[in-house]
């Protein structure tokens, strides 16, 4: 069976299948609960179904606090004895233009809409100040979208008494505020508002019946939205697009059609829409989506197609490249592999509905959203989709594919030594092992929320929480970055330890898989070692949890020395390590700046 | 249109939108009989029979409809 909700979005289904939709969603296995508050400047109950249903179609069974009718200010600022004990992890605050108190007067001078304007500002400022001292958790909040009316014409839109003009101003000064706060996250609802149509957005049946603040049907996109923000936030949006090639990255058959007669750069109205697309894959490769290609052809006859001289993309754009005619499922799981990332951050683009339908049914992890055989509609599904939302781009971004890519050259390099440090030693790794520094604290609750197969306990936390334990003296915490002659791994480990007393208990140790075995394990846990050993703990305790993907780390405490102190029933198990006087390094090929 | 069919499409929106496989909806059914029936599921319903029949609604309609008959005869008087 299909996933009951697919890309792209259609709202009518969802709005009137959502109970039955739920019930199987419900059924699926290894659901991460989440405590959701919804803090409303207008009806939510649709918001709250909705936002549901997107959440369990990738894996996060939400539990939701709903604030009684346009409270949303009250609930937060004012002492809230049920929303501490609910002690939401993340906060949606969903206004709307209809929540702005008050637009300028006509009579009223510049200066006086200043006022207005920062007077409006101020009461979502006071918002997030309290959700940051109080709740110390994310909020996605929403932005606003143009007025149902302009009764300045177009004059409303660049005169200080027009609406539109008003809501620009504010607008921009919450981009700067989400710009500058570190657990504020806007929900663009002015674009979502523009894309859906104002005036299908603005149906006052809806307003004046039950106060729901825009058109039932746009509220799955809405909700898509913010689920989309919400997987962001926990690291579980898709990193990877696997691509079709015949008649998805251009028009006609490769194989069939020749070089020269494929449709791809200028030509025909069809060549310059399949170049389109392709420029748009282009951007989400530079904003460090993985790439590849998994088709049914010869893989001469694929590359040849890369040749074309209007083709923007080129084969090194991707980072695993499989082109032959066994099954896709069997090739998307190989592409998986290769790349060393889970299934589950996959989506697979392809015309065909026969072979969506292979990977789905083999594969339910994979986004694979209905193309159809349009291509003028292709990027519109992509992008609205919101499989790929991110909540910040970093320099590692950019670089991602081409840590992929390297990864398959090593591999290469691998086959060439006998001895397998040799092999190691010829990476010349250099890696640095430190605390948690404050730079780093996107990147570091990124992959802690991301990584899920090296991973022992699959603790997760949020930034907020993070920063928390960076400043808290009883923890000792490390991140590691690594280098190689082929380019820069980024930051890649993460080791959190509790101190009590002597004893040092980890709580978390997650890796990369882009950097399993290179020894960098190793020399994580000597830093641990020599830090422990500075502060006077003798001991280390570590702890393993079984996950069905954390299985690769089962071993990993008795690889490093440890003693099994304890196993229960369900599997998971503690170890103990009593660090020796003189401790030797396990790492012996990487070298270590601490 | 007439009556029957119109019943039994919007019966069938009825079953989907409250996931509810044996309602069965009379002309003088109201909000009382029906589980689930409540200000939220109606204006689902609503939405779904704008789609279903691609009617539109004006709010007067809407504030007048008190049973499940005023809802056919209201769906009759927009379709052919």
């Amino acid at each position: 069976m299909r996933a009951p909700i697919i890309y792209p979005i259609d709202p009518q289904y969802l709005l009137r299948k959502k109970k039955s939709i739920r019930r199987d969603l419900l059924q699926r296995p290894g659901l991460l609960d989440k405590r959701i508050a919804i803090l409303g400047g207008s009806t939510t109950s649709e918001v709250k179904d909705m936002l549901e249903l997107f959440l369990l179609w990738d894996g996060i069974r939400p539990v939701f606090y709903e604030s009684l009718y346009n409270k949303y200010y009250e609930d937060i600022l004012f002492p809230n004895p049920d929303l501490d004990k609910f002690s939401p992890e993340i906060i949606y605050i969903h206004t709307s233009s209809v929540n702005i108190c008050r637009f300028p007067l006509i009579h009223e001078n510049e200066a006086d809409i200043k006022t207005l304007l920062s007077s409006e500002l101020i009461r979502f400022q006071a918002i997030w100040d309290r959700v940051a001292e109080h709740y110390r958790c994310p909020v996605i909040q929403n932005n606003f979208e143009w007025p149902y009316s302009r009764a300045l014409g177009n004059l409303d839109n660049y005169d200080v008494h027009g609406r539109t003009c008003f809501i620009s101003e504010l607008n921009l000064s919450f981009a700067t505020e989400a710009r500058r706060r570190q657990n504020l996250y806007l929900n663009d609802i002015n674009y979502l508002s523009a894309w859906f149509g104002l005036e299908r957005w603005y149906d006052k049946l809806y307003w004046y019946s039950y106060k729901y603040a825009m058109n039932l049907e746009a509220i799955p996109f809405l909700a898509n939205s913010v689920a989309s923000i919400i997987k962001a936030i926990l690291g579980r949006s898709r990193k990877c697009l696997v691509l079709d090639l015949d008649n998805t990255l251009w028009g006609g058959i490769i194989g069939d059609d020749g070089l020269n007669y494929i449709r791809i750069g200028i030509g025909s109205s069809e060549a310059e829409a399949y170049s389109e697309f392709q420029k748009y894959i282009r951007e989400l490769k530079e904003r460090g989506i993985i790439l590849a290609v998994c088709s049914k052809n010869d893989e001469t006859n694929a590359l040849e197609g890369l040749l074309h001289p209007g083709s923007i993309l080129k084969a090194e754009d991707f980072s695993a490249f499989m082109a032959n005619w066994d099954p896709k499922s069997e090739n998307i799981c190989k592409i998986a592999q290769s790349l060393n990332i889970g299934i589950d951050s996959l989506v697979f683009i392809d015309d065909n509905p026969a072979e969506q339908e292979i990977v789905f049914s083999h594969l339910p992890e994979v986004a694979v959203p209905e193309m159809g055989n349009n291509i003028l509609a292709y990027i519109n599904i992509l992008d609205k989709s919101g499989l790929f939302e991110t909540i910040s781009v970093s320099p590692d971004d950019h670089q991602r594919a081409s840590f992929y890519s390297d990864n398959v050259v090593r591999q290469r390099l691998e086959k060439q030594f006998d001895d397998y440090n040799d092999f190691l030693r010829s990476l010349q790794m250099k890696a640095e092992v430190k605390p948690f520094s404050l730079i780093y604290l996107e990147r570091i609750t990124q992959i802690i929320n991301k990584c899920n197969q090296f991973n022992v306990t699959t603790r997760r936390y949020t930034m907020t929480e993070i920063e928390n334990i960076r400043s808290r003296e009883n923890f000792i915490t490390l991140y590691g970055r690594l280098v190689d002659k082929f380019g820069d791994n980024g930051l890649i480990s993460i080791v959190i330890g509790e101190i009590r007393g002597n004893e040092l208990h980890i709580e978390l140790w997650v890796m990369s898989c882009r950097v399993l075995k290179r020894g960098m394990e190793d020399a994580m846990f000597d830093q641990l070692a020599a830090t422990a050993q500075t502060q006077s703990i003798t001991t280390i305790y570590g702890y393993y949890y079984p996950t069905n993907k954390n299985g690769m780390t089962s071993g990993l405490f008795e690889q490093m020395g440890f003693v099994n102190v304890e196993r229960s029933d369900t599997g998971a198990t503690k170890w103990r390590f009593d660090i020796p006087k003189v401790y030797n390094k396990r790492n012996c090929c990487i070298e270590v700046t601490p | 249109m007439t009556h029957d069919e119109i019943k039994n499409k919007v019966t069938k929106i009825f079953r989907d939108i409250l996931d509810d496989e044996t309602i069965v909806l009379h002309d003088n059914t109201t909000a009382n009989d029906i589980e689930g029936w409540d200000s939220l599921s109606h204006i689902s319903i609503l939405y779904a029979i704008e789609k279903d029949f691609n009617i539109k609604f004006i709010l007067i309609e809407v504030k007048q409809l008190k049973k499940a008959g005023d809802l056919f005869d209201l769906i009759k008087s927009k379709t052919p």
